[in-house]
């Protein structure tokens, strides 16, 4: 098997491998393809697939904090924005008295998204918060 | 009892610039420590079942929620029993070591805790720290990062301004707004600006996270390092976040394709209140080392905000040079602060600066201000718009890549007005304001906002709205500019847009260049002693060496060689000088070039008029001029002391063209002369005269006052010695060894004089 670090940069070595969030390969991103009209804003956004490739080739290169953070970015591309800054909002500290909304926050993102990494990374921050006190509103 | 008066030098060095700066006394229950605090704890680290149960004294039912993160994602179980077993003075020599290479140093970094971090950085002095910085960082090719704000908001400048930093070659810019609801007005013009001329810059627009996300998502902006982490439980759930929900934003900012960087730096906890009297290294090297740990792929740390304070304790800069060796080392790319203004003494700053340069840097400022100092809504930086050329200096003085180039006057007025316009354009196409061409010319000329007749915050805001509310995103300003002919910044935006979509400027410390990634995967750090690592090319180097107002020999000779060959000569040869008999005689010892090829002194005078001043001075104390041309040497002592030799009274005066010169005796050694004017810029014409008068008095037996050409401690060798030396070299191209000096009768339109 080859090394994913040989893909890097993959603009350069392998455009074929980067497709947008939409299904719209690299090449088609064109002046052309904007001035008729055929670029959606949806066709500028990064894939989950993208995102994996990445961390492949961070992993690769001995980077393996940052492969994870690409492998939880890759979990959240298709999770809406609202649910994205609503669940930030959840983690920021008071803002949820009750753990069991941040459990079911996980659950949610879990099961809806396939977002397992990041149901880890709230399941973590629950214990975490339970001890340190940080269940407690502040305004 | 009398008081001792006080000495006058005090009440001139409170008049100073850095007098203004305030420095604090240590004082460690106050948090006023750089690296050292006894309530720091000493380095440890326990493994229990592959699990980290102690860090830094620490148990883990005692963790905060810096050490249980820390604990969970920073430290390597498989290292840690090797790295905490070192001894900190060993691993600061492997730092230095350039046979120790760089992963392995970022393994054992791996296995170590914040306290032992700092235990091996603190080892170190300021120049080793920067030494092993130049060797630690993460990318071969040093880069930088601009500030671009504007205190009206005004869309036109921001364009303007964002086009001049993307010609100085800055790899990142980042903006802000005076009035938060200016944040997509302000992320359009910028992105817009950005992509005149060479384009391929990441971008950035700081402000609320939500909105910041918002703004990404819409295309115009790729990268954000406002994820701000810090030192303390206390300071971090006071800034409203802990280290889950950054680690989750710094998640979501991949989701959307845009590069993320953390920032802290010294002393932010000290500000906020919580700094649990430990000194501000140990403090931000758990903030790195918590960065490490939520995969973030770099950090924004060197004091930031924090930086001025830190600075203001007694080995502050040197902290802060330690806490970016430790990001660096844990394998984080760095924008290395230098962007607060420390200091207001200039001095200072310039010192601040000059580790980096020589070590270079992922982003050597994490915001130059490249606008004027009150147009930076980030508050004023290091360095800013006011100070761009002394900086552009400083890379040509070291030979040092800053990331900066010298631009041409005409080719930054063509790109600013282009920008302009390219905004102009896109605000029309898309409805959003018809720019008048009175304001299109206002912002043109203009340094800062102080000087425009443009938009005001409030008309912006309107502006903002509308882009936010209507969803326009950065496909509709490609086509707004390709619709209104701004075909290659269509193309520079749209390449932008291209980057997100692989995803390759995610990784650590990417930036693009020549429209490619350059990044620590593709371009890593290779600095293995002399000979290795980056150095300029020789096309960057020419690059960097052709700063503004650069003389050459051909510019300095076209303008001080006023020599007409079709004149006249007014010096006129008539035989071979000999040794005169009168003891009133006072010979002029001209050099060679003088009046012929060279016809003006340093300080501007013409030498017609020097050599009246000296023959009528000559006569007022009661000698008799003679002009002798002196073939055999340029030298100042030597045409006095043979002009001196030629004179029947034995004094004689020497005198080179660009105006130095000297009263000599012919009894005397060369390089003892009577009388010397050795500042010829500053020399008057009444000089000359009192230099004649003098000459001819020593002859007549007196004892008169030696001329003294007051000087107020100008650098005068800066400011003329380039032109000195290539005008000098003309006098000494004329030097015949062994030709004799020659009597000259001085013949000028009325009459001249008699000799």
């Amino acid at each position: 098997m080859t090394d994913p670090l040989d893909l890097y940069p993959i603009s350069e070595n392998a455009p074929e491998l980067a497709v947008s969030a939409s299904g719209m390969p690299l090449e088609r991103l064109t002046l052309e393809e904007v001035l008729a009209g055929r670029v959606a804003a949806t066709d500028i956004r990064i894939s989950a697939e993208a995102l994996r490739l990445q961390a492949g080739i961070a992993r690769s290169a001995g980077r393996d904090r940052l492969a994870l953070n690409f492998e939880r970015g890759a979990e959240l591309v298709s999770v809406p924005q609202d649910v994205i800054l609503e669940t930030y909002e959840m983690l920021r500290p008071g803002r949820v008295t009750d753990p069991a909304l941040l459990t079911a926050r996980a659950e949610m993102l879990r099961r809806d998204y396939g977002a397992d990494a990041i149901a880890a990374l709230i399941d973590e921050a629950v214990a975490v918060y339970a001890r340190r006190g940080l269940l407690r509103r502040r305004y | 009892m009398t008081s001792t008066p006080r000495w006058r030098r005090f009440d001139e060095w409170d008049t100073r610039q850095l007098r203004h700066d305030l420095f604090a006394a240590e004082d460690v229950e106050a948090g006023f420590a750089t690296f050292h605090s006894p309530w720091d704890p000493a380095p440890s680290a326990r493994v229990e079942n592959g699990r980290v149960v102690e860090i830094d004294g620490k148990a883990e039912k005692d963790f905060d929620i810096l050490d249980a993160y820390i604990a969970a994602h920073h430290l390597d179980p498989e290292v840690i029993d090797e790295a905490m077993a070192m001894d900190p003075v060993d691993v600061a020599r492997m730092l230095v070591d350039i046979n120790v290479p760089r992963e392995k140093l970022e393994r054992l970094a791996r296995g170590m805790t914040p306290a032992k971090l700092v235990s091996v950085v603190a080892a170190m002095s300021s120049l080793e720290i920067t030494f092993a910085y130049s060797k630690m960082r993460q990318r071969r090719t040093p880069g930088n990062q601009a500030h671009v704000t504007n205190a009206k908001d005004d869309p036109l400048q921001l364009a303007a301004d964002a086009a001049f930093a993307v010609a100085l070659g800055f790899d990142e810019i980042e903006t802000t707004m005076r009035v938060a609801s200016n944040s997509w007005a302000n992320a359009m013009a910028c992105a817009v600006g950005a992509a005149v001329g060479r384009g391929g810059v990441l971008f950035q627009c700081s402000i609320e996270e939500a909105e910041e996300l918002q703004i990404g998502m819409a295309g115009f902006t790729s990268y954000a390092e406002t994820v701000s982490v810090y030192g303390t439980e206390a300071a971090f759930v006071d800034g409203d976040d802990t280290p889950w929900s950054k680690a989750f934003l710094t998640a979501a900012y991949a989701s959307r394709g845009i590069k993320a960087r953390c920032t802290s730096g010294a002393s932010s906890e000290l500000l906020m209140g919580f700094h649990e009297r430990q000194s501000v290294l140990y403090l931000e090297a758990r903030c790195l080392c918590l960065q490490r740990a939520m995969g973030v792929q770099g950090t924004q740390n060197g004091g930031i905000d924090g930086a001025p304070l830190t600075s203001s304790m007694a080995g502050g800069m040197r902290e802060l040079m330690a806490e970016n060796l430790i990001a660096v080392w844990l394998g984080l790319e760095c924008a290395s602060g230098n962007d607060t203004r420390v200091s207001e003494s200039e001095i200072r700053v310039g010192a601040k600066i000059t580790p980096y340069l020589m070590a270079g840097s992922d982003l050597i400022c994490s915001g130059f201000g490249s606008i004027r100092k009150y147009d930076n809504t980030f508050n004023p930086s290091l360095f800013n718009g006011e100070e761009i050329e002394d900086y552009l200096t400083l890379q040509r003085d070291f030979e040092a890549d800053g990331g900066l180039t010298p631009i041409t006057e005409s080719s930054v007025e063509q790109l600013r007005m282009r920008a302009i316009r390219a905004i102009a354009a896109v605000f029309e196409e898309l409805d959003l304001k018809k720019v008048p061409e009175e304001w299109v010319q206002s912002v043109a000329t203009a340094s800062g906002s102080q000087d425009t007749d443009s938009f005001n915050p409030g008309e912006v805001t309107r502006i903002s709205e509308a882009i936010r509310t209507r969803g326009l995103t950065a496909v509709d300003v490609v086509r707004a500019l390709s619709r209104r002919g701004f075909g290659e910044e269509a193309e520079n935006l749209l390449f932008m847009l291209r980057q997100r979509i692989s995803g390759d400027y995610l990784q650590t410390s990417a930036i693009l260049r020549d429209g490619r990634i350059i990044s620590a995967l593709n371009d890593p750090n290779d600095y293995q002693g002399p000979g290795s690592g980056y150095r300029m090319s020789d096309a960057r180097w020419q690059a960097v060496c052709e700063v503004r107002g650069l003389q050459t020999r051909a510019s300095v000779l076209e303008r001080e060689r006023r020599h007409d060959p079709t004149t006249t000569p007014w010096l006129v040869a008539t035989g071979e000088a000999v040794k005169g008999d009168d003891p009133r005689d006072i010979v002029i010892g001209l050099s060679p070039a003088f009046g012929v090829e060279l016809t003006r002194t340093t300080a501007g005078h013409d030498l017609i008029d020097v050599v009246l001043a000296l023959t009528e001075g000559i006569r007022e104390g009661g000698g008799t001029p003679r002009l002798v041309r002196m073939r055999h040497t340029a030298d100042t002592s030597f045409l006095g002391l043979t002009a001196a030799r030629l004179s029947g009274s034995g004094y004689g005066i020497g005198i080179q063209a660009k105006g130095t010169a000297v009263i000599h005796r012919a009894d005397r050694l060369p390089h003892m002369n009577i009388e010397l004017f050795s500042n010829a810029p500053v020399t008057t014409l009444e000089h000359y005269r009192a230099m004649g008068r003098n000459a001819a008095l020593y002859a007549g037996g007196e004892a008169p006052e030696p001329i003294v050409v007051p000087v107020d401690g100008q650098s005068l060798a800066a400011r003329y010695h380039v032109r000195v030396a290539m005008l000098y070299a003309i006098e000494t191209g004329l030097v015949v060894a062994d030709a004799p000096p020659l009597e000259l009768s001085m013949t000028l339109g009325q009459g001249g004089i008699p000799t």
